[in-house]
């Protein structure tokens, strides 16, 4: 495709007609910040922390969603650019419960760090990064701590913490764009503007089928992964890349681990999922550190169960197949497999009843 | 986005069988209409008082919208109740012309004479209390509506006499008045010809026979049979005229834009959402003259290649929306609408749609995605509507005036029409003069004329014992000008250049009982309240100012507010997604420029030279 240039930073920078100027700067390894930019969803322009200076502009222009135009001259750091930025962050540290910045000077005014709820997303938050790369803090004029939000806690999945909510509508083109479940919107007006499923109800009374995709969605922590609360710090975790146990389809996971035991779990943007995920794969991961999974084969005896070593269990298996066939005829036998393991074992358990068991009698359980 | 969180059992109500196979009939009058959802609620909601969940439900269903996307369309306007309500909605105006005139006393004594607060209902279930932006009838400042009736020149006699009657049964039916306010040739005339406003007052709006005799539908005709759609768009723009709606752009320019457009359906909007406070002119138009309206988005149609129009009229004004559709009802069984006018192939049809509070739907890119049934979200630019608009097809949006002024043009030719008003801004405007002079009122005059002729020569004077302070022109988001700017004359450039705007051509004259601060202030309970929320620093911003200028006004600003007031503003206007932001810290701006010792005097001195302030 024809390519064209344009100015970023007093730098030629190449890009493809139809990028934005974030597309073409990101290329060219120039960062511009984003808050509300969620990849593979439209762009809306709303948070303006990307915005940049365009020559010949009046105002100015958010860089996610301006399309790049030949000879186009952008700064994307300048002090008119930075002056928005801060007063933007600023802003958004002030609308909410912004309360991993408890530095001295709140304590000296009275904040009891007993008071505080910590934030899960500490460390990984978008906003707070930004903070701390702007050097911005939460204003005086700040919401107070005490300040009343919408919590929401009556699930086994998802934490709804709207003291944390920036209204950047990510959570929104998550649901909607990249899963189209359709249970989510932005509700009300204004300043009163909140995310809202249905009738503005909790998830769990709404057409929210626990996906997860807003919670992985959101750059800061007003939607938690219930399980990963209070089990230990972002950093403190190893990010272990695996494919998604429950069907066919193959999902690539990160599975998030502290002290070997897993904590949570998101969808890599891989294919063929490129970062979604379904209710299974992201919260249906309990049974791998469950005290009742079976970790050795069991051999019923006299009505009950006692453990075996694998070669025991098997050879077990293969005699009463084999003498089950050579009494009875091999259409006494039926194979039953499962959705959970890969295309490619399903083909080879197939082939395994017609050729080496010899019978047609096979299934699986593709309704998990 | 701090309380509420219904649950599904807290809002479920019975509905009862008819209403629900009511609701369901209205659903399938729309099933199959883009954009019905605004309607749907709409009639849904007239029927049953509010919309109970189990009707959110079944709209959700009927229309294949998700449940979210119908809450979330519907809470962002102010109108829609989802609990019920009194059988009479008291709105009460609270922006700034409403606000110079009193509304702050005037609410107080509502809540005395009802014995409830803002948001609540009487224990007899008749009347609930809110507070509204501007109506859009500032002439009667201060006013409330009770349903669809406006009341104005609101004191305490005249409230306990309006609710005796509604207590006593004594309702009034909209549709029985001559007019919302008043009467437009009850005001001083001007010599001068009208162009826009010549049948209002002077035929039956209700009788397409009137607009008729005077002359009605000509210019259409004469369009339509003996005009080529390029001829059209060049004598308006030889014309010169420009846009009515605020931001002044010239109109035929705008048609030449999507007439050579191959993309087809091409619509007309017709934005009669008149939200600006201290606006009031469009109205006298429609409830006038609709029919008027009506020929100007007509003729915009053959120009531009569109055969549908829209009418978007803001949810307040009932009286304008029953005469339209009357209008359009006796326009098509006449065949001044509908298929193949005048025996040629042009069509043309107009519906009616309506706002339901929320001034941002005033923007024509809000007021679009309204019209698809959406919240009411500017979008971004370009692309403009006159290349994807509506649907994302070609869309000519104009302002009630803008189109009003079509007629005149065709008929007279442009060149005529040049010949009044001042050569930046030409034709006739309608000037709205309310606040603090003795006859508040509406005048159509060539563009040009100074305020101070405005003020003496028509509304005579300022009111008894008031000196001039100053003037907000153009609407809400203009700048203050000051006694300097008397002797301008008012049209856009001039205007501008004196730190004002002519916006909509609305002037809110204030005298020396109106403190700056507190003025300010009621500016910015109106944008916090008006603000769309989809960027932060209209969203996060507007309440910002809002708050600061409160603490001020009660004797708790420190010296640094003024700082952050002007840093603040500097980033809603660089940074803000769209106009409404971008503007909405100008009067702040200018009043700091202008009256910057009453701001220090309120912070150090804890003084309000106007005695509005109370320190506690
Ligand atoms: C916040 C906002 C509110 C507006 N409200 C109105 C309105 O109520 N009526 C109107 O005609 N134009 C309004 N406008 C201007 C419209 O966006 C648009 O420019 C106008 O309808 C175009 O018509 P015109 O060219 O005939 O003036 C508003 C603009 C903004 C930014
Ligand atoms: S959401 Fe981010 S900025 Fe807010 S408290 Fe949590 S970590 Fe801090
Ligand atoms: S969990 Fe999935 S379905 Fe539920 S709101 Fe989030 S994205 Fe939508
Ligand atoms: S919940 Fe998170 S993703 Fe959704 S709007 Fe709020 S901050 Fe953004
Ligand atoms: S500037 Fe205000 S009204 Fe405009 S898009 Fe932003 S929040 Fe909405
Ligand atoms: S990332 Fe561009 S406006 Fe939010
Ligand atoms: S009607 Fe109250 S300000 Fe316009």
């Amino acid at each position: 495709m024809a390519h064209s240039t344009l100015n970023i930073n007093g730098t030629t920078v190449k890009f493809t007609p139809g990028q934005t100027i974030l597309e073409a700067a990101r290329d060219a390894g120039i960062d511009i910040p984003t808050l509300c930019y969620l990849k593979g969803t439209t762009p809306t322009g709303s948070c303006r922390v990307c915005v940049v200076e365009v020559e010949g502009a009046r105002t100015l222009l958010p860089a996610c969603s301006t399309p790049a135009a030949a000879g186009m001259v952008v700064q994307t750091e300048s002090e008119r650019v930075v002056a928005a930025r801060k007063m933007v962050i600023e802003l958004l540290l002030a609308s909410g419960n912004h309360n991993c910045f408890v530095y001295a000077a709140q304590r000296d005014q009275g904040f009891k760090v007993e008071d505080a709820i910590f934030c899960e997303a500490e460390g990984e938050c978008q906003l707070q990064a930004l903070a701390e790369r702007y050097q911005v803090f939460p204003p005086s004029y700040a919401n107070p701590p005490d300040t009343k939000y919408y919590y929401e806690d009556n699930n086994s999945m998802i934490v709804r913490d709207f003291s944390k909510c920036i209204m950047c509508g990510r959570c929104v083109r998550a649901c909607c764009e990249r899963q189209v479940n359709l249970a989510i919107d932005i509700g009300y007006r204004g300043s009163h503007n909140k995310i809202v499923a249905r009738g503005d109800y909790p998830y769990i009374d709404s057409d929210c089928v626990f996906c997860g995709e807003c919670v992985q969605a959101c750059p800061v922590g007003a939607l938690l992964d219930k399980a990963a609360r209070f089990q230990g710090r972002p950093w403190e975790r190893t990010k272990v890349r695996s494919t998604c146990p429950y069907c066919g389809v193959g999902c690539q996971i990160d599975l998030h681990i502290k002290n070997g035991r897993i904590v949570k779990v998101t969808g890599a943007d891989e294919i063929p999922n490129e970062g979604r995920l379904c209710v299974k794969g992201r919260f249906g991961w309990g049974f791998v550190h469950h005290p009742d999974r079976l970790t050795t084969p069991l051999i019923k005896e006299n009505g009950s169960f006692r453990e075996a070593s694998w070669e025991e269990a098997l050879d077990l298996t293969a005699r009463r197949l084999q003498e089950i066939k050579d009494q009875d005829g091999a259409d006494k036998i039926g194979g039953w497999c499962s959705a959970r393991v890969t295309n490619e074992e399903n083909y080879l358990f197939q082939k395994f009843m017609r050729a080496v068991i010899g019978t047609n009698h096979v299934d699986h359980c593709a309704r998990l | 986005m701090i309380q509420h969180t219904q649950s599904a059992s807290q809002t479920a109500a019975d509905i009862s069988p008819e209403a629900l196979s009511k609701i369901e009939a209205i659903i399938a009058r729309y099933q199959d209409q883009p954009g019905a959802l605004m309607p749907v609620l709409q009639e849904a909601q007239d029927l049953l008082g509010y919309l109970p969940v189990a009707v959110q439900e079944r709209i959700a269903a009927g229309l294949n919208i998700p449940g979210s996307e119908v809450f979330g369309t519907m809470s962002f306007y102010s109108m829609y109740a989802w609990a019920p309500k009194g059988k009479y909605v008291i709105r009460m105006c609270e922006s700034p012309p409403c606000h110079v005139n009193g509304s702050e006393n005037i609410l107080q004594v509502l809540k005395q004479e009802l014995g409830i607060g803002v948001g609540e209902t009487t224990t007899d279930g008749l009347f609930s209390l809110e507070l509204t932006a501007c109506l859009g009838v500032c002439e009667v400042a201060p006013a409330m509506q009770i349903n669809e009736v406006v009341f104005g020149n609101l004191t305490r006699d005249k409230i306990k006499q309006v609710l005796n009657d509604y207590r006593a049964g004594k309702a009034v039916d909209y549709k029985q008045l001559p007019y919302t306010t008043n009467d437009f040739r009850k005001y001083k005339q001007s010599p001068q010809e009208l162009v826009v406003l010549d049948n209002v007052g002077v035929i039956d709006p209700m009788k397409i026979d009137d607009y008729l005799a005077k002359g009605g539908y000509s210019a259409l005709k004469k369009a339509v049979t003996s005009m080529t759609p390029e001829a059209v768009v060049e004598e308006v723009k030889t014309s010169g005229l420009r846009g009515r709606g605020g931001a002044g752009f010239p109109c035929g320019v705008k048609w030449s834009f999507t007439r050579p457009l191959t993309a087809t359906p091409k619509y007309i909007v017709c934005n009669a959402d008149e939200g600006e406070p201290g606006t009031i002119k469009d109205r006298y138009i429609m409830e006038g003259d609709p029919h008027k309206v009506l020929e100007g988005m007509a003729i915009a149609g053959f120009a531009v290649g569109a055969s549908k129009g829209f009418i978007y009229v803001r949810g307040e004004y009932y009286l304008s929306k029953y005469r339209l559709q009357n209008a359009i009802d006796q326009a098509k069984a006449q065949g001044y609408l509908g298929d193949k006018l005048f025996g040629t192939d042009f069509s043309f049809d107009v519906e009616v749609r309506s706002g339901f509070g929320s001034y941002v739907c005033g923007e024509e890119t809000a007021l679009i995605e309204s019209i698809e049934g959406h919240r009411g979200y500017p979008r971004a630019k370009p692309p403009f509507p006159g290349v994807a608009g509506l649907w994302h097809q070609p869309t000519v949006v104009n302002n009630v005036e803008t189109l009003a002024s079509v007629p005149a043009i065709i008929n007279r030719g442009g060149d005529w029409y040049k010949t009044l008003g001042t050569e930046n801004t030409t034709g006739t405007k309608i000037y709205q003069i309310i606040g603090h002079v003795k006859t508040p009122q509406i005048v159509e005059v060539p563009v040009g004329i100074t305020l101070r002729e405005l003020i003496d020569t028509y509304c005579g004077g300022l009111r008894e014992g008031s000196t001039f302070k100053m003037c907000q022109t153009g609407g809400a988001s203009a700048g203050l000008v000051t006694a300097d700017a008397l002797d301008v004359p008012m049209d856009l450039a001039s205007l501008a250049q004196v730190g004002g705007a002519l916006g909509s051509g609305t002037m809110l004259v204030m005298d020396q009982s109106v403190c700056v601060v507190d003025f300010m202030r009621s500016v910015a309970k109106f944008f916090a309240h008006e603000s769309c929320g989809q960027c932060t620093p209209c969203r996060e911003g507007t309440p910002r100012i809002l708050e600061t200028l409160t603490r001020i006004c009660q004797g708790q600003g420190q010296e640094r507010d003024l700082d952050f007031l002007e840093r603040l503003a500097g980033t809603m206007v660089d940074a803000s997604f769209c106009p409404l932001g971008q503007t909405a810290p100008g009067p702040l701006m200018s009043a700091l420029k202008l009256f910057r010792p009453e701001f220090e005097e309120h912070l150090k001195e804890k003084k309000c030279r106007a005695g509005v302030c109370r320190f506690a």
